[in-house]
């Protein structure tokens, strides 16, 4: 493999992995705050995807459909939150597992009657649809760089937000002790509220993002979902650097993985996982004691 | 009464414990003999926690040595080191809330019976394992209550219950974290006894913070300072030494 | 006494079924004694022993994968010979993903089963073993002969009926036993408080992981007989949604019981009978049922008991299931 290829697949690798990081963090985000194991997490992924062929494809703008999939896909949240999503909140494990399994259900049967269970592809912005010529004869498109930058900018945001904000700073305190600030007087129904809506907005958007690039597909949030699992154990329990690293890894293990070992590709993913989980059972950069 | 040199059944020297940069235990020393009360005190902070923990198993030391009579405890993890004859109650009371009082020490008891793990045959038709556990719940005198489910017992009776479960692994070795916390007058004369009686045959550990009934309980005293042991001795040595005096007991007065 | 006269009375039922019944009801029946096989070896793991698997399927469909490969073309394949194999493969890969998973805690626990049960899946799905994305099919029902001589042909959906009533039989009583007895105290003591149990000196993994491994052994046993039944294997056999499902029927079949899920079994597939044959959509429906049923039930349907028959003296009303191995926010 020249240099060129390795750099593209490189390029590729980052790509995926972004974008992984973007969904993974958004599962974080509901599963550090909030205490809830959703596995409709990768549903709203797929919504998202199927959101943005949709309105994309009515106003003839990839702009139009990126904003108002986000803006649906938060509401969508902040009402889901208050009618279901909070009777999960302390409930044991299995409960929860059950519960957000139901909702796949009823959100693939909703996708089903509202979008058809039709495969579509989504045409990227004009302005992002050429290549940036690499070599005389690889080009790379430039929609694909666009992604690495915007993830990292959204990733950016988050971590603004987390760490040097007022709402961010109730987030992180209601996840160290949730009686404690209750004590202080801070609404948590409301936080909670928009933390959920947050973290499944950022899997719509992962869903609104990959749509140009991939194809738009029934079964596409159950992989993500998957995914998204594997990220966060490999990333370390409650580690955002963690999830950054644990994206990136597999990102490279997917994209280099297809190119070396095609046939058994999708199973080098778990084999890592099973590696990482031998050597460091508490993720990589999760704390080392048990 | 006392033996002329009393066996040594936990022996622990030269334990570190550090966390990232912070040393929680440094250099730390101590033995308990059988038939010695043995008690560790020191405020808050003093590393008292972590030290029981190192003992335990449930934390590893980054240094030194434990011995459990003839054997090298200091890599084993916490069942292996309990099968070696260790027990021990938390300061948080940790027993089998959904069971009854009989099953849970009925748990402890099949834990050392020669067959803990047997996957046939009904646990009703282990004699010797129904009988063990009704001795130590009748030792610790809750005869009367062994139908009861545990988390229905009052907070005194379930560290009853707890001790009854140590009692029934046969321990060589009892490690008592914080037995009387949380407990009124009345409930904690009555654990006082009990502690009392369990060192015979046995050694104890006792982390205690009521310093009326350490004085009352302890053959041997060891006081901890900033994960360091600052003295070590009878009770009435530790009383007089200067530097437990202006770390420690010159403040009891004020302490609850 | 009263408590053996029902499942004396279900017993007499079962076997008298299939000489009343029309052979289409026959199989339907056979195909939930499948399922609730499964729904109980399942359950050991969940239910006893704490641990929320989302890969028991891998185990269903990975024994259904041997019976198909080891099945000789159009010939019966011998089950005195490929049902201990399909059992052993399954009991295998319980192992070795049990010794993985069973290395993290909570909801990580889960995740990781989710994952492995997914690679089997794509094992399947993507390599050429079996027939890839088609599956495979299993051209005939097994056998039971010795010595080249026939003693059961499993193609006659009675004698298929009666050996899986009889497994089914097995199931129960193997479970029961294992639940009474010392391993399965302490099982339960692990699930309850698992720092006491280990305090007391149990070792706590290995409990665990052997029961991992029996539980992934019976579903492989239900398994090898539901692509006996159906004749074909696919890859979705050992998807995670099915696992899902399978968890559903543990839940409205009650955690705390060795039979409870049977039960579990045999609502959900009649439910799914009739939704499938109502409406298009019934897979909204059912999701709604499910949230439904996990919002009002949570400790199966067996809560309803009570309603019904009225409450017995010595039952506790309501029995908490909250089965979850140790909340481990730091492991």
């Amino acid at each position: 493999m020249d240099l060129v290829t390795f750099g593209v697949q490189l390029l590729n690798a980052i790509q995926y992995g972004m974008v992984l990081f973007l969904v993974a963090s958004g599962l974080t985000l509901v599963f550090g705050i909030l205490g809830v194991i959703n596995l409709a997490h990768g549903a709203f992924y797929m919504l998202g995807a199927y959101l943005a062929y949709w309105i994309a494809a009515y106003t003839g703008s990839f702009w139009i459909a990126m904003v108002a999939g986000v803006v649906i896909a938060f509401v969508v949240g902040l009402v889901l939150e208050n009618v279901f999503i909070r009777r999960l909140y302390g409930r044991d494990h299995l409960v929860q597992v059950l519960l957000s399994f139901g909702l796949i259900l009823v959100i693939d049967e909703a996708r089903e009657i509202l979008f058809g269970k039709d495969v579509h592809s989504v045409a990227p912005p004009a302005w992002l649809s050429g290549s940036i010529q690499l070599t005389d004869n690889l080009s790379y498109p430039v929609y694909r760089l666009a992604i690495c930058g915007f993830c990292l900018i959204v990733a950016a945001l988050i971590f603004l937000v987390i760490t040097r904000t007022k709402i961010g700073m109730i987030v992180r305190a209601g996840a160290e002790n949730r009686e404690m600030t209750r004590v202080l007087g801070i609404k948590f129904d409301v936080v909670n509220r928009y933390v959920f809506a947050v973290g499944i907005a950022l899997a719509a958007l992962g869903g609104i993002v990959i749509a140009p690039i991939s194809t738009v597909f029934p079964g596409m949030g159950d992989g993500m979902l998957i995914l998204s699992f594997v990220v966060v154990v490999l990333g370390g329990i409650g580690s955002v650097a963690g999830a950054a690293v644990g994206a990136l890894l597999i990102g490279l293990t997917d994209t280099f993985g297809k190119v070396f070992f095609p046939s058994v590709s999708s199973i080098l993913i778990y084999v890592l996982m099973a590696a990482v989980l031998l050597w460091r059972p508490n993720g990589i950069l999760g704390r080392r004691e048990v | 009464m006392a033996d002329a040199v009393s066996r040594v059944a936990l022996r622990a020297s030269g334990l570190h414990k550090r966390f990232g940069g912070l040393k929680a235990v440094s250099d730390v020393s101590i033995d308990v003999h059988v038939g010695e009360i043995h008690a560790v005190i020191g405020p808050n902070g003093a590393g008292k926690s972590t030290l029981i923990n190192l003992l335990s198993g449930e934390l590893f030391a980054n240094d030194g040595a434990i011995t459990l009579e003839a054997t090298d405890i200091t890599r084993l993890p916490p069942d292996r080191r309990a099968r070696h004859g260790l027990g021990r109650a938390y300061q948080k009371t940790t027993i089998f809330p959904k069971f009854t009082v009989h099953e849970n020490v009925r748990l402890a008891a099949q834990a050392r019976s020669p067959a803990p793990l047997r996957m046939f045959g009904s646990v009703r038709s282990d004699a010797a394992v129904r009988d063990l556990a009704a001795q130590a719940i009748a030792r610790v005198g809750l005869a009367a209550q062994t139908q009861i489910v545990a988390s229905d017992l009052s907070h005194g009776e379930q560290r009853q219950l707890e001790i009854a479960m140590v009692l029934a692994t046969d321990p060589r070795i009892i490690l008592l974290d914080e037995p009387l916390a949380g407990m009124g007058q009345v409930e904690a004369r009555g654990i006082i006894g009990l502690i009392s009686s369990l060192k015979a045959g046995r050694a104890v550990l006792l982390v205690e913070h009521d310093m009326d009934a350490v004085f009352e309980l302890a053959d041997r005293l060891t006081v901890m300072h900033d994960g360091c042991v600052i003295a070590s001795g009878s009770p009435q040595e530790v009383r007089m030494h200067p530097a437990v005096r202006s770390a420690y007991l010159g403040d009891h007065g004020d302490a609850a | 006494m009263r408590g053996w006269f029902i499942p004396v009375v279900l017993l007499v039922a079962a076997i008298a079924l299939p000489f009343v019944v029309p052979t289409y009801y026959v199989q339907f029946v056979s195909k939930a004694f499948i399922m609730g096989i499964l729904a109980m070896a399942l359950n050991l793991a969940v239910g006893h022993g704490g641990m929320v698997s989302l890969c028991h399927a891998a185990f269903f469909g990975l024994a259904g994968y041997v019976l198909a490969l080891l099945s000789p073309g159009y010939d019966p394949a011998s089950l005195l010979l490929t049902l201990p194999a399909a059992m052993l493969a399954a009991a295998a890969a319980a192992l070795i993903i049990g010794a993985l998973a069973l290395r993290t805690r909570g909801v990580y626990f889960i995740m990781v089963t989710l994952a492995f049960g997914e690679m089997l899946f794509f094992l399947f799905h993507d390599t050429g073993i079996a027939g890839g994305s088609d599956g495979a099919y299993v051209n005939a029902k097994p056998e039971i002969a010795i010595a080249g001589h026939q003693l059961l042909d499993l193609a006659s959906p009675m004698a298929f009926y009666f050996v899986v009533l009889f497994f089914l039989i097995a199931t129960v009583a193997i479970l029961t036993m294992l639940v009474q007895s010392p391993f399965g105290h302490a099982l339960a003591a692990a699930r309850d408080n698992e720092r006491r149990a280990r305090s007391l000196g149990f070792p706590i993994y290995r409990i665990r992981l052997i029961a991992f491994v029996v539980s992934g052994a019976i579903a492989g046993l239900a398994g090898y007989f539901a692509a006996a039944q159906f004749g074909f294997v696919a890859p979705q056999m050992l998807g995670w949604h099915l696992s899902a499902t399978v968890l559903v029927m543990v839940l409205i079949g009650g955690l705390c019981s060795v039979t409870g899920p049977l039960i579990g079994a045999l609502v959900l597939i009649v439910l799914e009978e009739v939704l499938k044959a109502s409406t298009d959509y019934w897979k909204l429906i059912e999701g709604l049922i499910i949230i439904v049923i996990v919002l009002a039930l949570p400790g199966g349907v067996r809560q309803l008991w009570p309603m019904i028959f009225g409450e017995r003296s010595e039952e506790r009303p309501v029995r908490q299931a909250a089965p979850s191995i140790v909340e481990g926010r730091n492991g």
